[in-house]
């Protein structure tokens, strides 16, 4: 899932301040997972608005299954007709898609979009992914040292392993040395053997915004139309 | 093809060789450079310029290296893979060899988080073992990374970094190998202090027949104090101070006359170890030691080749 | 006398381009630059032009300022980090090297090395904050250096650009940043750079307006066509279309434009595209022939 943050209330104080109709808008799927913008986050944020915002300011409360498909946002078209700005509790897919379908009104970011990952326990969320577009888990024992080795590095652990952890952020574990207790635990070591060569970083997002065109989706929608 | 540096040919006339660690300025000063060259000239056979070492700007070891080259002295220039992707990289490599420079070292380098730039952000476009293969493969095949070929000789003495001390132990010694697939000529450890674990390490070495395909340099560091032991054993990773070490520290003395007497017999163990084919000392911030340390260590006077 | 000083003195500069070779083999550069000895100011070292790997800029300029010839290192962020950039800069004082033109750079998907991570740490006006702070006294994160540089900092602006406005905020940005002096992008249509000029002249920072030597009408519309805030009028392609001796023709265009650009603006940029060997033409025709002797 999309991993994402409230931001600091004084933060969303800033950005709201001067619109007199808003409308807090959440996500039903990835920010209601991650207890960022869910319904109940909707509703605890609007309330702390209305304290610090006071008399000034009216505010509408809504979540939508997902903000980052058409057919959801367009539930909430009169909602967000009647509000001077939207201050989506999506992560920042979510808050472009209201833009793109609503260009006319204000869209605010209330979360700090923070990573792919998942909830290693309850109150805990790890990143696992970062989209490099050329997925190489089959190399390296199922767990991804482009995204949790601080250092992306593809060949084996640098020195700053400690006690298993990696010196850059000690609460993380080396994803070097999880790969080797994996493969190990596999009975595959023989992997770490090989020289993973240079990598083409086009598919990621270094070779610019990226874009999936898939021709035989394209095909049967234009045949219906 | 030999690539002419003095390293290379101290270390295949078979005699064991010696290098020492210089960190560049942090600023324009470059008589700083040369006055640690100066004492480094002749007690070494090549002196390492770190690449902005533990993420500090500093001169680049590229000018730095072309300056030495100007003194007369053997490069062994530094490069990580922290702050600059392979089109640097190897644009760095072309300058540094057009002036010179023969000897490379090839790193991962240190994060960018301990530094004083801890807000940048880091490359690794490439990893260590991916830039020993692109510098070999410029070397070897005349060909950049990009696949565009290229005429002329890039005469290159690579060299690689190696830690035996660091987790998951058993995997050291495969990452050494495939440095050594990668292409290196060379590798400088990190700090020995612990010789049960070099040793150890060194007979898995042994046993893969690394040390016939790569000379392998053991890692010195001259102790200043018993507080520099324990800063070293408790917060830099990959690096074991063995009790009895810190103890004789804390007994001493003379601290400094004791950390040099440990480095001697330090440099005295690694070089009756099969495999050892040379010493590379850090004394950063210390360098009048390293004639010190040579001298009584017996590697004095360094072979002219 | 150098870049900063001509200036200084009000004096009208020739810059031009030395490009560093694919591979180790500096003769060539050497060479062309030492053609132009005494010809042009300085010149122009560029960092990996087009995201096409080559010998370092860092690494000619030092060669370059060996020899008594000055150096204008060109430094793109595409390639370095922040550590790696402000590293270079001053490795580049230390070596004698005293302008510097920072730029944002191409992204690798252009050049030959299309499968790189580009780097963009910083921006060209990030990268000029960060040089003037160097020459203030401190790195970015605001530690004391041991030996200061005194750079003479340079930016390029591209007049052309539709629309311009975006640019001369960029610009102004840009001085506001640290920047000394101003390289143009090709100019071809005078009345344009002499609006443009009207627009940046009270930043009051010299512009050097950037003249390349057109090598063909196909060159020509290509340019159009590919390069942005380039614009080479119908005339001159059919001066260059119809043209006996093409070479001739190219000297032609370049004249006549450097004779309407001079009373506009501080300087002119040279971009040889490997016709070096008519820019003494080129200068002699326009009488800006003796430039940087010493
Ligand atoms: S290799 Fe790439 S796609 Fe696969 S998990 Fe890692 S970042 Fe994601
Ligand atoms: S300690 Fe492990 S996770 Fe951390 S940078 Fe080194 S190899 Fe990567």
């Amino acid at each position: 899932m999309i991993v994402a943050q409230q931001k600091p209330l004084e933060d969303i104080r800033q950005m709201a301040r001067g619109f007199r109709r808003l409308l807090v808008l959440g996500c039903g799927t990835c920010t209601t997972i991650c207890f960022a913008g869910g319904e109940k986050e909707v509703g605890l944020l609007a309330t702390s608005l209305r304290s610090v915002l006071g008399q000034e300011i009216e505010i509408e409360e809504a979540v939508v299954q997902r903000q980052c498909e058409w057919e959801f946002l367009d539930q909430v078209g009169e909602a967000v007709g009647r509000a001077e700005a939207v201050l989506s509790l999506g992560c920042g897919v979510g808050v472009q898609g209201i833009g793109e379908r609503y260009p006319g009104v204000v869209v605010l970011p209330g979360l700090n979009t923070a990573f792919m990952g998942l909830t290693e326990a309850p109150g805990i969320w790890g990143e696992r992914c970062m989209a490099c577009g050329d997925c190489l888990l089959h190399r390296t024992g199922g767990i991804c040292p482009v995204a949790r080795c601080a250092k992306s590095l593809l060949n084996g652990p640098c020195g700053g392993v400690q006690d298993g952890h990696c010196e850059i952020s000690p609460e993380n574990p080396c994803a070097w040395v999880l790969i080797y207790d994996r493969l190990m635990q596999q009975g595959r070591l023989e992997q770490l053997e090989e020289i993973i060569p240079v990598r083409d970083w086009k598919a990621s997002h270094s070779g610019g915004p990226r874009r999936i065109v898939r021709p035989d989706l394209r095909e049967m929608v234009e045949e219906e139309v | 093809m030999p690539a002419g540096s003095n390293l290379e040919a101290v270390l295949s006339a078979g005699r064991f060789a010696v290098t020492a660690e210089l960190g560049p300025p942090k600023g324009t000063n470059l008589s700083v450079v040369e006055r640690k060259a100066e004492i480094l000239r002749h007690c070494c056979d090549a002196v390492n310029l770190t690449d902005n070492q533990t993420a500090i700007v500093r001169m680049s070891s590229l000018a730095c290296a072309i300056h030495l080259r100007r003194l007369g002295l053997d490069p062994v220039m530094q490069m990580t893979c922290r702050d600059r992707n392979r089109l640097a990289l190897q644009s760095d490599v072309l300058g540094a060899a057009g002036a010179g420079v023969r000897n490379f070292l090839c790193l991962s380098g240190d994060h960018q988080q301990f530094g004083n730039h801890p807000g940048a952000k880091n490359v690794f476009d490439l990893d260590s073992i991916q830039l020993i293969q692109v510098l070999a493969g410029m070397r070897d095949t005349r060909r950049f990374q990009g696949g565009d070929e290229f005429t002329g000789d890039i005469p290159m003495f690579i060299g690689a970094a190696a830690n035996p001390f660091a987790d998951p132990l058993p995997y050291r010694v495969v990452r050494l190998a495939k440095k050594v697939r990668a292409g290196a000529n060379f590798v400088q450890t990190q700090a020995v202090f612990d010789l049960e674990i070099f040793g150890r390490w060194m007979a898995q070495v042994r046993a893969r027949g690394l040390h016939e395909q790569v000379a392998i340099m053991a890692g010195i560091v001259p102790l200043k104090s018993v507080g520099t032991a324990r800063y070293m054993r408790d917060y830099v990773s990959g690096i074991v101070v063995p009790d009895a070490i810190i103890a004789r520290m804390e007994d001493a003395a003379d601290p400094k006359a004791e950390g040099m007497a440990i480095a001697v017999e330090l440099i005295d163990a690694a070089r009756e170890i099969p495999g050892v084919r040379g010493v590379h000392i850090m004394a950063v911030g210390w360098e009048e030691v390293v004639p010190i340390l040579a001298e009584r260590a017996g590697l004095l006077p360094r072979p002219l080749i | 006398m150098t870049l900063r000083a001509a200036l200084a003195q009000g004096q009208f500069v020739v810059t031009a381009e030395a490009s560093p070779p694919k591979g180790t083999n500096v003769a060539g550069a050497i060479a062309e630059a030492e053609h132009l000895r005494g010809r042009v100011q300085a010149f122009n070292v560029t960092d990996q032009q087009s995201s096409v790997m080559r010998l370092g800029s860092l690494a000619l300029c030092y060669l370059l300022k060996e020899r008594g010839l000055e150096p204008i290192f060109q430094v793109t962020c595409r390639d370095r980090n922040r550590i790696a950039l402000q590293s270079d800069l001053l490795s580049a004082a230390a070596l004698g090297i005293e302008n510097v033109l920072c730029l944002t750079g191409d992204h690798v998907k252009l050049g030959d090395h299309p499968q790189a991570k580009p780097v963009f740490d910083l921006d060209s006006v990030s990268l000029l904050r960060a040089a003037a702070g160097l020459v203030a006294g401190q790195d970015m994160a605001g530690k004391k250096l041991d030996g200061t540089p005194d750079f003479f900092l340079g930016a390029v602006v591209s007049p052309g650009a539709d629309p311009v406005e975006p640019q001369l905020l960029k610009m102004e940005k840009k001085a506001q940043a640290g920047a000394e002096f101003f390289q143009t992008q090709a100019i071809f249509d005078p009345d344009a750079f002499a609006r443009f000029m009207e627009a940046a002249r009270p930043m009051g920072k010299p512009v050097f307006a950037g003249i390349i030597m057109l090598k063909s009408a196909g060159m020509a519309r290509f340019m159009n066509r590919n390069v942005p805030g380039v614009h080479v009028p119908d005339r001159l392609i059919e001066v260059m279309e119809t043209a006996k001796d093409r070479q001739e023709a190219s000297v032609g265009v370049a004249v006549e434009l450097i004779r309407q650009l001079r009373p506009l603006c501080q300087g002119i940029h040279l971009m040889a595209m490997g016709w070096d060997h008519l820019l003494p033409r080129v200068l002699e025709a326009t009488g800006l022939a003796a430039q940087g002797v010493v």
